[in-house]
Parts: C-alpha cells; sequence; structure tokens
C-alpha cells in the first residue's frame, strides 16, 4: 500500500462554526495507481487534496491519519510536514498559470528552489524532463511571461515531479485547458507514472468523463464524505450510488442529439457542511431513498475493489 | 530599447515644453505689479524720479513688450542658460539665487526621501506576518503618516528645540558663523540640519512602512508563495521572493517623491526659517518676483522629469516584464 487514509476529518474554521469539509474519510492506494477524484463543487475533494500536503490557514486536522509507505504524514504539523513536501508529496496546482514567480528567471527559481531544500540541481535530468513534455530547454532562460499557459503547465508538472515524490496530488490541473491541451496533460502525467517519476498519483477534478481515462480507479465524493470508490470500467459501466448514477447520467454522450433527449441534472443542491443532516448526506436528493437512509450507511466493499456507502447498493 | 528610450525622451521634452509655459505664465496672472513695488521700496518722492525709474525697470524686464515677444525671449534667454535678474534680491541673477539655496533642500530632502525609503520598506518588509512586529509598527505608521508634516516640524521644534534646548530651531547655520569649510561651520551645519530633517524624515517613513507591509502580505498570499510553500520551500526564500516583488511598486512611488523632492520642503523649511528653495518660492511670491518663482518652478519641472528618468532605466533593470514589452515592441 502506498497511501492508506484511515477517517480522515479535517475541518474549516468559520465565524459560524466549524465547516465540516471532510468528513471520516478512509481509503488506500496501491503502488502506481492512478485515482481519480471527482464531485460537485464543495463535495471536499480540494480539501482532501490539500489535507496531503499542506493545510492552509483556516483549515483544521480534527481527527485520522495520513500513512505514505509506511510512515505518517504530521499533516496537522506544518512545520514537520515539510520535510516530507516535494520530496515524498508533491503538488500540481489549480493555479499552475500563476505559480512561478513573475520575476525570476524559470531555470534560476528552479535551482534556487531546489538548493532551498537540500539539493543540487541536476541540468542534464532537468533538460531530459522538459523533452518528455515537449518543452524546448530554453524555456530555462525564459520569464514565465514569456511561456504560454500550457507551457506554463507543463513546466510546473516538472518542476512538481522534479524530485520523484512518491504522491503527487494534481488538483483541477486540467479545469483551466482547452480540450486537446486537456488530453496532452492527461497523456503526459500517465507518461510521469510510467516513467516511475511519481509512484502514486491523486487527480482531483470535476469532469468524470476525463477521469474516467486517465485514473485506474475513481472516488466520488459527497459533501464531505466518499460516496463510491471503484475500477474506473466498473465506475463508468455499473455505477452502484444512486448519486454516481445520477452524476454519470448528467453527462452529454457522443452522437447523442440532445434536441430530442434532455440532458438530466441532478435536482436540489448539497447539504450545508456547517451543520450536515443526520444519516445519509445525499437523502434529500436520492430518488431511492427509504427509511433505513436516516441511519448514516457504511462504506461496504461490494465487489473487490468496489466500495460504496449506500443502503440500496 | 533604443525605440523605448526615444518614445519616452520624446514624451520628457514634450513634458518640459508645456510645464515651462505654465510655469511663464503663472506669475503674470498673478495680481499686482512688481515694477511699482521695487519703485516703492526706493522710496522715492520725487514724481519725475519715480517716472524714469518705472520706465527704466519696465524696460530692464521687458515688461513694455507684448506678451507674445515676452514669452519668446524668455525660451531665448533660457536656451542660452540666462534665467532673468532676480526683483526680490535685484539685481542679482535668478541662477545665482537658487545656487545658493539648492543645496540647502537637497541637503534635506535626498537623505530624508532616500532613508525613510530604505528604513520604511525594511520595518514593513519585517513586520508584515509577524504578528507581535505588525502591531507595533502598523499603528506607529498609520500615526506617523496621518501626521501634518508641518504639525510635526512643529512639535519638534517645541519639544526638542524650545524646551529640550537641545537644537536650534531656525536657520541653516548659526547667524555668528560665515559659510566657510571649517569643521565648526560644519558641524553647526548638521546641528541645524537635524530637526527639519527629522520632521520630513518621520512623516515619510510611515507611508512607507505601511505600503510595504500591505504590499509584502499581497505578495505571501499570491499563487507562487503558496506553491513554494506547498513544495516546503523556507520562509526565507519565499520572503526574498515576495521583497523583490512587492519593491517595484515601492520604487514608483519613490520615483514620485523624488520628482517632488525639490519642492516638497516648503513649509518645512518656511518653519525652520531653513534657506532652502522653498524658502525661495514664498519670497518671490510675496515679492512678484516673477522670474525668481520661474526659475525655481523650472528647477522643480527639471528634477521631476530627471527623477522619473531615472526610474524609468532602473524599472527595466529590475522588472523583467517592462524588458519583455520591450522585446514584443520591437517584434
Amino acid at each position: 500500500m502506498s497511501l492508506r487514509v484511515s477517517e480522515l476529518r479535517v475541518y474549516y474554521r468559520t465565524l459560524k462554526g466549524d465547516v465540516k469539509a471532510l468528513d471520516d474519510v478512509s481509503f488506500t492506494m496501491r503502488d502506481g495507481e492512478i485515482l481519480g477524484l471527482a464531485g460537485e463543487s464543495g463535495c471536499g475533494k480540494t480539501t482532501l487534496g490539500k489535507s496531503l500536503i499542506r493545510l492552509d490557514g483556516r483549515m483544521r486536522h480534527v481527527g485520522g491519519t495520513v500513512e505514505l509507505d509506511g510512515r505518517e504524514l504530521p499533516i496537522g504539523d506544518d512545520r514537520r510536514m515539510n520535510a516530507f513536501r516535494f520530496h515524498e508529496v508533491s503538488l500540481i496546482p489549480q493555479y499552475s498559470m500563476s505559480a512561478m514567480n513573475p520575476t525570476r528567471k524559470i531555470g534560476k527559481m528552479v535551482g534556487e528552489l531546489l538548493r532551498s531544500r537540500g539539493v543540487a540541481l541536476d541540468r542534464a535530468e532537468l533538460e531530459s524532463r522538459l523533452e518528455l513534455v515537449e518543452l524546448p530547454r530554453t524555456v530555462l532562460d525564459n520569464y514565465p511571461i514569456e511561456l504560454s499557459g500550457g507551457m506554463k503547465q507543463r513546466m510546473v508538472m516538472v518542476i512538481s515531479t522534479l524530485l520523484n515524490p512518491s504522491l503527487l496530488i494534481a488538483d483541477e490541473v486540467t479545469s483551466a485547458l482547452d480540450v486537446s491541451t486537456q488530453k496532452a496533460v492527461a497523456k503526459a502525467l500517465i507518461g510521469f507514472r510510467d516513467a516511475g517519476f511519481v509512484k502514486s498519483m491523486i487527480f482531483v477534478t470535476h469532469d468524470l468523463a476525463l477521469t474516467s481515462h486517465i485514473a485506474d480507479t475513481v472516488m466520488v465524493m459527497y459533501a464531505g464524505k466518499l460516496a463510491e470508490k471503484a475500477p474506473s470500467a466498473a465506475m463508468v459501466t455499473a455505477p452502484r450510488h444512486p448519486y454516481t448514477r445520477l452524476l454519470i447520467n448528467s453527462l452529454p454522450e457522443v452522437g447523442v442529439r440532445h434536441a430530442d433527449k434532455k440532458l438530466s441534472g441532478i435536482a436540489g443542491s448539497p447539504p450545508s457542511l456547517l451543520d450536515p443532516p443526520a444519516g445519509c448526506r445525499f437523502r434529500a436528493r436520492c430518488p431511492v431513498a427509504g427509511d433505513e437512509c436516516a441511519q448514516e450507511p457504511p462504506v461496504a466493499e461490494v465487489e473487490p475493489g468496489h466500495f460504496v456507502a449506500c443502503w440500496k447498493a | 530599447m533604443r525605440q523605448y528610450f526615444g518614445r519616452k525622451l520624446l514624451v520628457y521634452g514634450l513634458t518640459f515644453f508645456v510645464a515651462v509655459t505654465i510655469n511663464w505664465m503663472v506669475p503674470r496672472f498673478m495680481p499686482g505689479d512688481p515694477v511699482s513695488s521695487m519703485v516703492a521700496r526706493a522710496g522715492v518722492s520725487n514724481p519725475g524720479a519715480v517716472e524714469t525709474m518705472r520706465a527704466y525697470y519696465t524696460g530692464l524686464f521687458g515688461f513694455d513688450q507684448p506678451l507674445w515677444k515676452q514669452y519668446a525671449n524668455f525660451w531665448g534667454a533660457l536656451l542660452q542658460g540666462d534665467f532673468g535678474i532676480s526683483i526680490w534680491v535685484f539685481p542679482t541673477p535668478v541662477s545665482e539665487v537658487i545656487m545658493g539655496a539648492v543645496p540647502y533642500t537637497l541637503g534635506l530632502m535626498v537623505p530624508s526621501v532616500l532613508l525613510s525609503w530604505v528604513v520604511g520598506n525594511w520595518a514593513g518588509a519585517l513586520a508584515a506576518r509577524r504578528r507581535l512586529l505588525d502591531n507595533t509598527v502598523l499603528p506607529v505608521g498609520y500615526v506617523l503618516t496621518a501626521m501634518p508634516y508641518m504639525w510635526l516640524a512643529v512639535l519638534l521644534a517645541w519639544g526638542l528645540g524650545v524646551v529640550a534646548g537641545v537644537f536650534p530651531v531656525a536657520g541653516g547655520y548659526s547667524f555668528s558663523l560665515q559659510p566657510s569649510l571649517s569643521w565648526e561651520f560644519v558641524a553647526d551645519l548638521l546641528h541645524h540640519w537635524v530637526l527639519p530633517f527629522l520632521s520630513l524624515f518621520l512623516v515619510a517613513l510611515g507611508g512607507w512602512a505601511i505600503g510595504m507591509r500591505n504590499m509584502i502580505i499581497y505578495e505571501l498570499e499570491s499563487d507562487y508563495s503558496t506553491y513554494l510553500s506547498a513544495l516546503g520551500a523556507p520562509q526565507r526564500l519565499i520572503r526574498r521572493y515576495a521583497f523583490r516583488n512587492a519593491v517595484l511598486p515601492q520604487i514608483t512611488g519613490l520615483a514620485l517623491q523624488l520628482g517632488v523632492l525639490v519642492a516638497g520642503a516648503l513649509v518645512t523649511e518656511i518653519v525652520f526659517s531653513y534657506p532652502g528653495l522653498g524658502s525661495l518660492i514664498l519670497k518671490a511670491i510675496q515679492n512678484q518676483d516673477f522670474f525668481l518663482l520661474q526659475g525655481t518652478f523650472m528647477f522643480i519641472v527639471l528634477g521631476v522629469l530627471i527623477a522619473n528618468f531615472i526610474i524609468d532605466i532602473v524599472y527595466v533593470v529590475v522588472d523583467p516584464r517592462t524588458r519583455a514589452g520591450m522585446a514584443g515592441a520591437q517584434a
């Protein structure tokens, strides 16, 4: 097991009280696995991604543990966590377009960053990785402003994976890109995994269709909890959780004229995480909800590798 | 690069022309007549002599010519480096009067502007995101920057000058001394310099510190800082980047300050009767001295333009984005 997350709880501190953005989430990842993390806005997927590398100022680690390669990550301790960052856990942020210091040449910035982490810059290795994502080596002598959005994205990908981290968190990396670039980025990420630059990867996205192409396993979250986790093929063809089913049904299909068949969404909106309702959190929007749903459904393994948190599954 | 500076120089040339024209116009629109006051100052009662003096002075300063001709003559003289003759201290040339005052103003303003900039930026950068320091630097900064500088000057003059008696409250040097290059005179000069300097320095300091603190916080919250933190980069590196990027707008601010440098101390100089350009402007206005006023304004315009040009060059050196912009202009 590369990553083991057990009963992780991370809350946001607000003036009205704690927002339970991540409430009792447990899952594991194999070595070499790419986990697609999907769900609608506010389901806790970005919070989960951030929790594994750096909690921001408002986030509080309430409970649960994260174990990476058999060692526990001190995610609540910003200082101790530093030793793991970049070396063991790394991040491709949502904001790749502005992730690099605008007033430093990229090559110089990378060198300074590495030196500050006690690593000497291996120029040849860096250049070979640039080649892998089809960036000319001259970008190292450019300022970020001189690169296009797609180039910046790839540059950040190279920087983040330079120290061969065990776990890479790719947070909404394709959200700001057009479809053809999305595919190139997805390919590059798989290439990084296959080349052994990263052992395992969490691919956070709201794009379920893209996720199923990249990821080996897809995990769908709802309102701070795990809804369903399954191999991507099973997730697309045989989803068990009613939420996942609705989510997949709301995707447009190729070849279907939507003038004839209206796209169906999911009625209602997710519950407030400030004071979530007892029982299944999807109950209010669920078409098949019954009386038992007033009890919180446990996460059950319905098939090998297929986990669902639903009484009806 | 050449195109960039060529365009800049053209804009500066135009600005110079317009500003100097306005400088020429402003004193002439002031109510009052300088010649009458000069004649009155002479205290002659014989009407014939008064008439002769009036005719002589009017001819001497060219006031009998039509306005457009006065304007043309003014440019002609200016291009030969002739600023005219002062009315207030007739018949000293204006350039001589100004040159006597410039060292005092520059000696006061250059150290106070530059030092307050350096110290303010340093204090602000240090205070940002450090609770204890921030809680002291910020309120002190607000109080300092909200203080009218002439009021602080009066306060300092009263506290350290009148009550404590540590520093003299008026003049550039003691009246008992003649300007010379002796230790005694230099020490006396410094002694008189401290209070006006301090008043200007302290007021500017607060503004710089607050500005820098806010800029640093902005930079520390920017995406590149967050990314570096996520990769575990030490605070030292992140703060170094933040400082470098935060200082860019401060440089612009400094440029504007350097611009008004020459005139900025006007009220301070009056409070301390400091013999700089500020006092000169006041005297020129009081005495309807067109030429002296023109000359000092001209000096200020030149100061603003030169300061801005220097900052343009500095910006090209420190901000790569300016350079990238120039490359784009060439392509």
